[in-house]
């Protein structure tokens, strides 16, 4: 007896605790405290003993069966729902035994101690389902807290990606950019290098035209006197010949001879002239030729020293040559190499000129040399001179392309770079050795 | 008469031995040559007094132009003629070389009948 409120009150007062968690509109409030006042007041009655106690029976059963039904039915007291199964047998008992006592009061009482002993049993059960039930919920809780926190991890990793996959998108953009950018100037850097080497060879073409005419009209004025004077001969051959003097006609005789070979000697050295002019023009022709390099290298210092002589009068030097004669011809690509001995020559001369004016000292005599000879299984060629020599930390930049200790507009700068990479395309190496005030030596190595 | 004849050009000597042919020949000339205008101060200093007369010389030569040779026989030697022969016959080089003293200035391609009209004046002095 009464065993019912105070289970109705117990339930009623976790379904309130439960009530704010699960949100429980407010009316439903208002109901869960009606039914506490009305089990509270059962309660009373009962033991007051004022009412029969089969009249508070039925509206302690009606009230419980109220309180089972909504937690049965409502989604809002699911929680509560583990909590109502442990009381069930509890409910059940003393419902059954409310029910038997109103019926037959008597026949009760004959059963009582199986109620009790089933009621000892309904409440040791419920109290084990009641620790059951809260140890659940401690978990579920500390479950829920945990998938929280995972959301909430989540969702940061979410932004971080997010912003992570913003970022590389906008640093591939700009490094495409970039990379476009950098393609562009390397494609217009290319251009503006093969220009500049057009541009490079005409200049030393430019500075070749003088000496050019100066060394093919020495060979051309050749040919024209020793034809001249040949004619003179013959005549006077005819002279002699008519005077009977045979000896006389014999030395004319050798003399035309002599002529004739320096007519064709002179003829071939202009020809000579103007194939090499023609050679160096030419663009893009690269074919390797059997060369004899003291050839070459006499040429070109010819060249070179006529060229400049006839750009600037006040220009003086001495040069030498010392040519090995058993200097063995190589397979080289005799306009390139060609480049290069006018160029090392041409800055040779430009050395000892600009020591010459800086005029410093007077028995100064200006001297460039041309050394070719065979040294194991290559062959150099020492172009010295005897200017102020390169300061050090001139000497490392000096192959460098573009740099030029010239004035503006006098040198592309390019002469040395371009030198240097002709002997490599070669196979060989060009170095550089100087002293201050004794003079400078480039030494080209050429494989045999 | 002794003529020195002063070109970088080896095959210069041929020539002038074939064109003053007769000249040589009768014993009016004798001809000398240099290739370079040291040689030709040390082929002048052998004898002294120089028994040249006329020096004729190229001015393009490598070392000693022939301006510079110029200045030097006439500060040793004024009293021999110097006449140059050059193929570059612009007005500076001109005019310094008669500055200097040069008797003539004959351009390249050589005219060889006012070479000789030239040394004729000279033989028939």
């Amino acid at each position: 007896m009464g065993l019912e409120n105070i289970i109705t009150i117990v339930l009623l007062y976790y379904l309130h605790r439960n009530a704010k968690a699960a949100n429980v509109p407010q009316e439903w409030k208002k109901y869960i405290k009606l039914g506490m006042f009305a089990a509270i007041g059962l309660l009373i009655l009962g033991s007051s003993g004022i009412f029969p106690s089969y009249f508070i029976s039925i509206f302690s059963i009606i009230l419980i069966s109220g309180v089972a039904y909504a937690v049965l039915n409502f989604k809002e007291f699911q929680n509560t729902k583990p909590l109502f199964f442990a009381v069930i047998p509890l409910i059940a008992i003393s419902v059954i035994g409310d029910l038997l006592e109103t019926v037959n009061k008597s026949w009760y009482k004959s059963v009582e101690t199986v109620f009790d002993v089933a009621s000892f049993f309904a409440f040791v059960w419920a109290i084990v389902m009641y620790f059951t039930y809260r140890k659940q919920k401690k978990l579920l809780e500390v479950e829920r807290r945990l998938a929280i926190e995972r959301e909430r991890e989540f969702e940061i990793t979410q932004k971080i990606k997010a912003q992570l996959e913003k970022d590389v998108a906008e640093r591939t953009e700009a490094l495409t950019h970039q990379k476009e950018e950098l393609e562009k100037t390397l494609s217009e850097l290319k251009s503006t290098q093969s220009q500049l080497i057009h541009a490079e060879k005409m200049a030393s073409l430019g500075e070749l035209t003088a000496g050019i005419a100066h060394e093919i009209q020495n060979p051309l004025n050749f040919v024209n006197n020793f034809s001249e004077v040949s004619t003179e001969l013959i005549e006077e051959m005819e002279e002699e010949l008519a005077k009977g003097d045979l000896e006389e006609v014999k030395a004319i005789f050798e003399d035309l001879k002599l002529n004739l070979e320096k007519i064709n000697h002179h003829g071939k050295r202009a020809d000579g002239i103007v194939k090499g002019m023609l050679q160096h023009s030419r663009n893009n022709q690269s074919q390797k030729e059997l060369t004899d390099i003291n050839a070459l290298a006499d040429e070109f210092l010819r060249l070179s020293y006529h060229g400049l002589r006839a750009k600037d009068k006040t220009f003086n030097a001495n040069f030498k040559s010392d040519f090995d004669s058993e200097l063995p011809k190589l397979e080289i690509v005799p306009q390139d190499l060609g480049r290069v001995f006018l160029n090392l020559i041409n800055n040779a001369f430009y050395a000892c000129a600009e020591r010459s004016k800086k005029g410093q000292d007077t028995d100064y005599k200006p001297e460039v040399n041309i050394k070719t000879l065979k040294t194991g299984n290559a062959i150099e060629v020492q172009i010295q001179d005897n200017g102020s020599g390169i300061p050090e930390e001139i000497q490392e930049k000096i192959f460098q392309p573009f740099f030029t200790t010239k004035p503006t507009g006098q040198g592309t700068g390019l002469g040395l770079s371009l030198s240097y990479d002709i002997v490599k395309a070669h196979g060989g190496n060009l170095k550089v050795e100087s002293r201050l005030g004794e003079g400078t030596i480039f030494i080209i190595t050429l494989p045999i | 008469m002794k003529i020195l004849i002063v070109d970088d050009e080896k095959d210069v000597e041929v020539l002038f031995r074939q064109k003053f042919r007769k000249e040589i020949k009768k014993g009016e000339i004798s001809l000398e040559f240099a290739f370079s205008g040291a040689e030709a101060l040390d082929i002048l200093s052998s004898d002294n007094p120089p028994k040249f007369v006329y020096v004729f010389s190229d001015i393009n030569m490598p070392g000693m132009t022939g301006l510079e040779l110029l200045d030097k026989i006439k500060f040793k030697f004024p009293e021999i003629n110097v006449s140059m022969i050059s193929a570059y016959g612009d007005k500076e080089n001109y005019d310094k070389a008669i500055q200097s003293g040069a008797k003539e200035f004959f351009t390249k391609p050589i005219d060889f009948d006012s070479l000789k009209t030239e040394i004729n004046k000279l033989i028939n002095k």
